[in-house]
């Protein structure tokens, strides 16, 4: 991918990204949110990662980010104005946040293979779709099970929760 | 030229930002967004990986994007239990802000 369109697409990504804890507004973070996740699914398609860009967009930008929007208008939420602002968790919580980002940064820098390119890819037919499900089934077939077992669970989870009276 | 510092960059940034979101937000829906950006940054960098691993075929190292896959399924899954947790819970306290739920704080 082109240098022109990498950084457009990641600097999109991370001002919406910043938008969302900036913002006042829980739906005006969520909408954030849905952009952010647009940008990261452009640089997975950047990546040769089609399939993974795809389901991002269909997943994330699309059912999660839903659901988060259904959920922030049942509970009527609004852009209240707090009592205080706790200027000791803030300042706790940023100057954190940055020692984590100079450990991340200073990890990167002393990586060998962070300055080279992304090698070619010598076979230009790219169904990674086609590999992705013959990994799944096949290599990965205990864990895909598991998977769907994982999904049943939270779904009764999520109906036992939901009900309104537990007994 | 685009290298694999630059995408761990990018994704080290937006780790960061949903961090400094879990730990300076008090509103607990604006917490579970941030999660789901850090998780994604962890996305992000496993399939920059995969694609810097290219296998001997000449293609993308496959096994990191199932993982990707099923890291995204988990989060959707974590996601729906979530927010019913938090609906269950401005059921019970008619809040969504963590300072108001310290029952189980020392």
């Amino acid at each position: 991918m082109p240098a022109l369109l990498f950084w457009p697409f990641a600097l999109l990504m991370l001002i919406f990204g910043a938008a969302v804890v900036l913002n006042r507004n829980p739906i005006a973070s969520a909408l954030s949110l849905v952009v952010c996740f647009l940008g990261l699914a452009a640089l997975f398609l950047s990546l040769n990662a089609y399939f993974i860009g795809i389901i991002q967009v269909l997943v994330y930008a699309g059912a999660v980010m839903v659901l988060f929007l259904f959920i922030i208008m049942l509970l009527d939420l609004r852009a209240k104005e707090r009592r205080h602002r706790n200027v000791a968790a803030l300042a706790g919580g940023s100057i954190v946040a940055l020692a984590l980002f100079a450990q991340i940064y200073s990890v990167i820098r002393s990586l060998r293979s962070a300055d080279l390119p992304m090698p070619p890819l010598t076979d230009q037919r790219i169904d990674d779709v086609r590999n992705i499900g013959t990994l799944l089934f096949d290599k990965f077939n205990l864990p895909f099970q598991i998977i769907g077992v994982l999904i049943l669970v939270a779904t009764i989870g999520v109906i036992v929760l939901s009900k309104r009276e537990l007994r | 030229m685009v290298t694999l510092g630059d995408y761990l960059l990018v994704s080290g940034l937006l780790f960061t930002i949903g961090f400094a979101g879990v730990m300076v937000r008090r509103n607990i829906i604006i917490i579970f967004m941030s999660l789901e950006l850090m998780l994604n940054a962890a996305n992000l960098s496993l399939v920059a990986f995969s694609r810097f691993r290219v296998t001997p075929a000449g293609l993308p190292d496959y096994n990191v994007q199932v993982f990707v896959f099923f890291i995204i399924t988990v989060a959707a899954a974590e996601v729906a239990l979530g927010l019913a947790i938090i609906v269950a819970l401005f059921r019970a306290r008619q809040t969504t802000h963590v300072e108001d739920i310290s029952t189980l704080k020392f």
